[in-house]
């Protein structure tokens, strides 16, 4: 399947990097997905996307349902492996890496559906994201070795400090599935903070949350950014959020980008007023 | 340990259930020394010790790694047959018996551990119900190969065969492990205290684990497979650590349950002991090590306890009845609320209660 030739070829050199913000150029691009396509069966789930996304941009990904965005997470994290294309992490390619090793190699995610650890305390859950700065081994871990004491207290300490960002720090010791849906989503956050990562892929952060808690999740992303200085990717049926923090727009419909640029151009682009913008109209 | 928070909670868990072990241990020993416990009852501490750590350490798999493991029995017979050898194999060099009880539970965990390895990697790759399946299955090909396997001693060294005619030793040699005869004359070097201390390693090293990073990764698997992998945990690794873990445990409890009995046979490791040990773990709570380790004392000394009444000829079938209201008590609402009503009206601290009420009763 892999095999298969391109669709649609096109001759421009790269993808346009034309919403890289001016801050982050004459570095290279964070991600950069070239011809990205991936096929199920005889279905084309996403086809032909191109995409740079610079080093502390926020980026937001939208598009009507079943357009192919949370596939694209799936295809950058490598959920899937992509039919086609290549996608270049920090200019390494990623091809037949696996979902640990990307992580690895920088790129977090949250769910759209919530995937906590329910039954761990919200701390472990953040722990588990530090997983990888941690050192100690197996044998150091059950021997309670001077090692294991250090590594731990930094770990608690930093899991604090990560909890802290959402104010959090409180709820250290509940269970993670008995946490209101907002504070499940900030915990998701966190973890994936946790990781170290240098691109940080939010799916629906703000589902379920009310206009405040929303408002307040958009200082929160902002924040995370200027903190951490890293890239965010968010997929986000929220026009409010998306118009008001991301920097640049990739519109998906059916699989195919229709649209790329700074909040102002999409929201003045005619083929994302038909295909999306328009039709949602009244249900915003 | 101050600013450790959840840590905290999690280690004094821990040393409740060691304070169990040993208090229940000092108590049984003075009961034996004021003669008040019956032989057929002393018979079964050794095994009762076997079958606790048996049930902590299946839990490493089932309740903490989340996976389904029929063959448990298995990895505890490839304990018991190379624990066996080890023992008669250091007669001559390590003469004082406990070093080498010792030396045959490390050398059985060893065995174990490898036999958990070889199994784990292929098996691993399956989730569910395949993977029940196959270590069913794998739990009975331990069994078979022990069947036909002939293992002498002598001057030379360990010989291994899988015929008993080319079992050619050197004068003064013991055949040890005879096929389907199983292993015959095993020195009997398990005691209680030994049993007892197996236990508290294995706690020491089940609680330690999972309170640790790879612990943690292990129940971050074990909870939701796609996130853990999406923060950087390899599923692979981490399930097979804790069914090595797992599996070397099971080979030190094999390696004392060999050497309690002058003879042993492979099918006493069979598909019945995988079920018991699952039956200790289910019943005990998933994930629980209290639980299974209560679970296993009180069940597998039950039936031992029945003999001592009246009832002696239906004491199988009072056992079964007691499995079925045990699981109607862990399962069903109403009698769970109704039990528990009852529950706090008579006994404030009931798990720490029942295991030293058992040893109590006799």
């Amino acid at each position: 399947m892999s095999k298969e030739p391109r669709q649609q070829p096109k001759l421009v050199p790269m993808p346009a990097t034309n919403f890289l913000t001016e801050r982050d150029i004459g570095k290279p691009p964070i991600l950069e997905c070239r011809h990205l396509g991936v096929d199920f069966g005889g279905l084309t789930a996403v086809n032909d996307l191109n995409l740079a996304i610079g080093r502390t941009e926020i980026t937001g990904l939208i598009g009507p349902n079943g357009a192919g965005k949370t596939t694209v997470f799936n295809l950058l994290t490598k959920v899937y492996q992509p039919t086609r294309g290549t996608i270049l992490l920090d200019g390494v390619d990623t091809h037949g890496k696996t979902t640990v090793q990307v992580n690895r190699m920088g790129i977090a995610r949250t769910f759209q559906n919530i995937r906590l650890f329910g039954n761990l305390t919200v701390e472990d859950n953040v722990k588990i994201g530090l997983h990888n700065q941690l050192k100690y081994g197996m044998a150091e871990g059950i021997l309670r070795l001077p090692s294991y004491w250090k590594q731990e207290r930094v770990a608690h300490e930093r899991s604090m400090e990560l909890l802290s960002l959402f104010g959090m720090e409180g709820l250290h010791d509940h269970p993670a599935g008995s946490l209101p849906y907002g504070a499940q989503r900030r915990l998701e956050i966190v973890r994936a903070l946790a990781t170290n990562p240098s691109l940080l892929l939010l799916d629906e952060p703000a589902a379920g949350m009310n206009p405040s808690e929303t408002a307040e999740l958009m200082e929160n992303i902002v924040k995370i950014r200027d903190t951490f200085q890293i890239a965010i990717l968010l997929i986000e049926h929220d026009m409010s959020l998306v118009m008001g923090i991301c920097e640049g727009i990739c519109v998906l419909n059916f699989g195919q980008v229709i649209a790329k640029g700074t909040p102002a151009d999409i929201q003045a682009n005619p083929a994302v007023i038909e295909a999306y913008l328009g039709k949602r109209k009244e249900g915003e | 340990m101050k600013k450790l928070g959840t840590q905290k909670r999690t280690s004094l868990n821990g040393l409740i259930n060691y304070a169990i072990v040993i208090g229940a241990y000092v108590l049984l020993r003075v009961l034996m020394g004021a003669g008040l416990l019956s032989n057929s009852l002393q018979s079964v501490l050794v095994p009762a010790c076997c079958y606790m750590v048996m049930a902590v350490s299946l839990n490493l798999v089932v309740g903490i790694s989340g996976e389904l493991s029929l063959g448990h029995a298995g990895f505890m017979s490839l304990g018991a047959f190379s624990g066996i050898v080890a023992a008669v194999a250091l007669q001559n060099l390590v003469p004082f018996a406990p070093l080498r009880l010792a030396a045959a539970m490390v050398i059985g965990a060893l065995f174990g551990a490898l036999g958990g390895f070889v199994v784990g990697v292929p098996v691993l790759r399956l989730r569910g119900d395949y993977l029940a399946i196959v270590t069913l299955a794998f739990g009975q090909i331990i069994q078979n190969i022990i069947m036909v396997l002939y293992v002498g001693v002598d001057a030379k060294g360990i010989h291994v065969t899988t015929d008993s005619a080319r079992l050619v030793l050197a004068e003064g040699g013991t055949a040890i492990v005879k096929g389907p005869m199983g292993a015959v004359g095993a020195p009997k070097l398990a005691t209680f205290t030994a049993g007892a201390a197996l236990l508290l390693v294995t706690l020491f090293v089940a609680q330690n684990l999972v309170n640790s990073r790879s612990g943690r990764a292990i129940l971050a698997l074990r909870d939701n497979r796609i996130a853990a992998e999406s923060v950087g945990i390899p599923a692979g690794k981490y399930k097979l650590m804790a069914f090595v873990t797992s599996a070397a445990l099971a080979g030190a409890a094999g390696a004392l349950f060999g050497l309690n009995y002058s003879s042993t046979v492979a099918s006493k490791f069979n598909f019945n002991t995988s079920i018991l040990v699952l039956v200790f773990v289910v019943l005990g709570g998933l994930g629980n090590i209290r639980g299974s380790m209560v679970a296993a004392a009180l069940l597998y000394v039950l039936p031992e306890l029945l003999r001592g009444f009246n009832i002696a000829e239906y004491r199988m079938l009072v056992y079964a009845v007691i499995l079925i209201l045990v699981m109607l008590f862990t399962n069903n609402p109403t009698l769970q609320g109704f039990f528990g009503g009852v529950r706090e009206r008579l006994f404030q601290k009931a798990p720490e209660g029942t295991v030293k009420g058992g040893g109590a009763n006799e």
